[in-house]
């Protein structure tokens, strides 16, 4: 990998001039057989790989009235052009969602609308060819489907849509992203996507329930495969022991123990995530998300609950219903499935829980909204919950709490830079450069408040501030869980 | 009859054919094509009601525009408005008697058509001096500003520069919609004004016009928030099927 210069931050967030081809040279490794066919996918480029493209694209298309909508419908007005992470921090104009979107659209236009069929230079309408499909590869692995476009564009256009209908065209054809699809695989065969096996998974678990023995003197239990048990309790593998990932998983147990809540973790489904999203493939997507109803069925419970996870809580909240329901073997009271958010916030609101707030007294708290939760997603019963209750949980549990920019957060959120399959190193320098706009808002209220504690319910935005917060001169270990300061705040043995 | 007169009847009558049957034929694709997930955008509504009033703050608004670009808003807000309010002062040709309403427009029409070049104008010299949009924009989109530039100038230059035979003009266009022609005048401002409101008839179906219809399509903008308490099946995921794997772990 080339070396690469961190963008600088200045004193105030700029909108770059276009660098032509800055990120060209930006491509994941591509998949090998053996992450390809577990997914049902050719391992390599198919024979007469661009019909197979052409008439799969058409087929999306026929299958997705959000294509035929999006495709049909972008006036070429610029509103995205300065909203995507990646574009402010690369100045690729390629990276302008819709230049993004225009590197399929032309492909669609071409083939399936009258204007790119007969005046394909007017309507900037493009052949199939390698080189097209090269920078396919390229682009749609630079957009972290974190739909921040999508807010601002006056049709609604969803470049994320766009992305994934992309990445599914390339998987068809065989050129698939080895992080991915490897990752999805290891859920088919394993059950998670760090391929943990189930007694590893028992003896991980065994060693929290011990440590936190150790820190609290209280048996706060982390049960597997319990049948019987109220609530399933599907997270992101990483929470098992990936810092500061694991001081959320310890903070959701701190939380069941001290409400009286009976609840067990599956060896089955233990995993949230289900990356088959990144790839826009639904038979894959239902298929991991499959895993959970059958976990839930076969264990019993009446509650499933996800823990924190961004883009899984778009799938459970947004899809499974759809998916994997209906959920009528669950407990109609409550929400199937719930985000771990709500049960915690429902139980500081019925008093449930004794929280001490000093204890985070050495911290100055910002709240960073996973943009698969802030738009894809909902919590509670009112628009706009995803974004009040992890701020009501955080406000019960520190003393000092600022919001960054109101332009960077909420719905407006900026994207970590490592969403939407993008969370590995073979693309570091894009992670780096696409955390820019939200590194420039963090470094805001650093200076202003000595903001020391960057708190996120996302697994992949945890890991992604972990590896970038020190190109921006921030420690790495300021990036917490919102769970984590529950744990640090929790009082326990004063539970009902 | 002229020839002349000939070719403008049957030029409107398929140009009104063209728009009508391709952006009706254009919904019922969209209609026809199903949504098989939940993806609405935020600030989604929980309900049906909250999602009409989203759409029609939306379109009459552009309340996302607003947000992303006050520049785009203003020239693209002025322009359809302006679009809007000349449309109504145009249903004068086509109606007898006029409706009182429609008069009572009228006087809005005028400043409206001049609205509307303003508007146009700042559409357009933004693809040519923003480097962002300039990137984005193609041939296409330039012809399409300049169709509408044409057609609003033309149309202003009958107001203001030279009148046309409105009286002749209106017994033409009542005439094709009762199938009894009437001779149209040959008047050249008045023919290329006609002659470019058919063309974008015409592309209408065909181009990003298609915006107008499609927005009230988009599933991120016409869905409802409520996915866990409706649980929303169609096209392939209303095909799932459950089947039993064996348990790993």
């Amino acid at each position: 990998m080339a070396a690469f210069e961190t963008p600088p931050l200045g004193e105030y967030p700029v909108i770059p001039l276009l660098r032509e081809g800055a990120m060209a040279h930006s491509k994941p490794y591509v998949a090998k057989p053996d992450h390809q066919t577990p997914l049902g996918f050719p391992g390599e480029l198919v024979p007469d790989w661009e019909n197979v493209a052409v008439t799969k694209l058409g087929e999306l298309v026929s299958q997705s009235r959000a294509l035929q909508v999006f495709l049909d419908s972008c006036v070429k007005c610029g509103a995205c052009t300065d909203k995507c992470h990646y574009y402010l921090g690369t100045a690729d104009p390629k990276n302008m969602p819709v230049a993004r979107q225009d590197l399929l659209r032309s492909v669609y236009r071409r083939y399936y609308t009258f204007a790119g069929r007969f005046f394909p230079w007017l309507v900037g309408a493009r052949d199939m060819t390698k080189k097209v499909l090269d920078e396919w590869y390229s682009y749609f692995h630079q957009c972290s489907q974190c739909r921040r476009c999508s807010v601002f564009c006056p049709y609604g256009i969803d470049t994320a849509e766009i992305s994934m209908a992309a990445r599914e065209v390339l998987d068809t054809v065989g050129v698939g992203q080895k992080y991915s699809n490897e990752i999805i695989a290891k859920v088919h065969k394993i059950g998670n996507n760090l391929g943990l096996p189930g007694p590893a998974l028992r003896d991980t678990l065994e060693g929290l329930e011990e440590d936190v023995k150790e820190a609290t003197g209280v048996d706060v239990k982390f049960p597997l495969d319990v049948k019987g048990a109220d609530v399933l309790l599907v997270t992101p593998s990483a929470d098992f022991f990936a810092e500061p990932h694991v001081d959320g998983l310890i903070g959701y147990a701190k939380v069941l123990h001290a409400a009286g809540i009976s609840w067990t973790l599956s060896s089955h489904a233990s995993e949230a995530a289900n990356f088959s999203l990144f790839i826009g493939n639904h038979d894959n997507l239902q298929r991991v998300a499959e895993r959970i109803r059958e976990a839930a069925i076969e264990l019993g419970v009446k509650r499933i609950v996800v823990g924190e996870c961004g883009h899984a809580w778009r799938v459970a909240y947004s899809f499974w219903n759809t998916l994997i329901g209906p959920f009528d073997f669950l407990d109609p009271r409550y929400p199937a499935p719930q985000h771990i958010c709500e049960v915690t916030y429902d139980l500081i609101r019925r008093g449930a829980l004794t929280l001490d707030k000093s204890a985070n007294d050495d911290k100055v708290v910002t709240f960073h909204d996973s943009c698969n939760v802030s738009r894809g997603s909902r919590m509670g019963d009112v628009p706009g919950g995803q974004f009040l209750i992890p701020r009501e949980i955080i406000r019960a549990c520190v003393n000092k709490f600022v919001d960054m920019a109101p332009e960077t957060i909420g719905e407006a959120t900026f994207c970590c830079g490592g969403g939407g399959g993008l969370l590995t190193d073979d693309l570091v320098e894009l992670r780096v450069k696409g955390a820019l706009p939200r590194m420039q808002a963090l470094q805001q209220v650093v200076e202003e408040h000595g903001v020391n504690y960057l708190a996120a319910i996302c697994a992949i935005c945890k890991s992604q501030f972990t590896k970038v917060l020190p190109y921006y001169k921030h420690p790495m270990d300021m990036i917490g869980s919102v769970h984590g300061l529950v744990s640090n705040a929790i009082v326990l043995g004063s539970g009902k | 009859m002229s020839a002349l007169t000939v070719f403008y009847a049957l030029l409107f009558y398929s140009a009104t054919a063209i728009l009508v049957g391709g952006v009706g034929y254009k919904c019922w694709v969209y209609v026809r094509t199903p949504q098989p997930l939940k993806i609405p955008i935020p600030p989604a509504p929980a309900t049906r009601r909250g999602v009409a009033l989203r759409m029609l703050v939306e379109v009459t608004f552009f309340k996302s525009l607003f947000r992303a670009n006050k520049w785009i808003w203003l020239f693209g807000w002025l322009f359809h408005v302006a679009l809007l309010a000349v449309l109504l002062r145009h249903l004068r040709y086509f109606t007898e008697p006029v409706w009182a309403w429609v008069d009572l427009v009228q006087p809005l029409g005028l400043y409206a058509g001049f609205a509307m070049l303003v508007g146009l104008a700042g559409l357009w010299a933004r693809r040519f001096l923003v480097d962002r949009v300039r990137y984005i924009s193609s041939p296409s989109d330039h012809l399409m500003l300049a169709l509408l530039v044409a057609i609003a100038a033309s149309g202003l230059a009958m107001k203001f520069v030279a009148h046309t035979d409105i009286v002749a003009l209106k017994a033409f266009f009542l005439g094709l919609m009762a199938f009894d022609w009437q001779p149209l005048p040959a008047d050249p401002v008045l023919l290329a004004h006609l002659g470019l409101v058919a063309a974008l008839m015409i592309v209408f179906p065909i181009s990003k016009l298609l915006h107008a219809p499609g927005v009230f399509f988009s599933p991120s903008l016409n869905q409802v928030d409520d996915a866990r308490e409706r649980r929303h099946a169609a096209g392939w995921s209303a095909k799932i099927v459950y089947v039993k794997r064996a348990s790993g772990g």
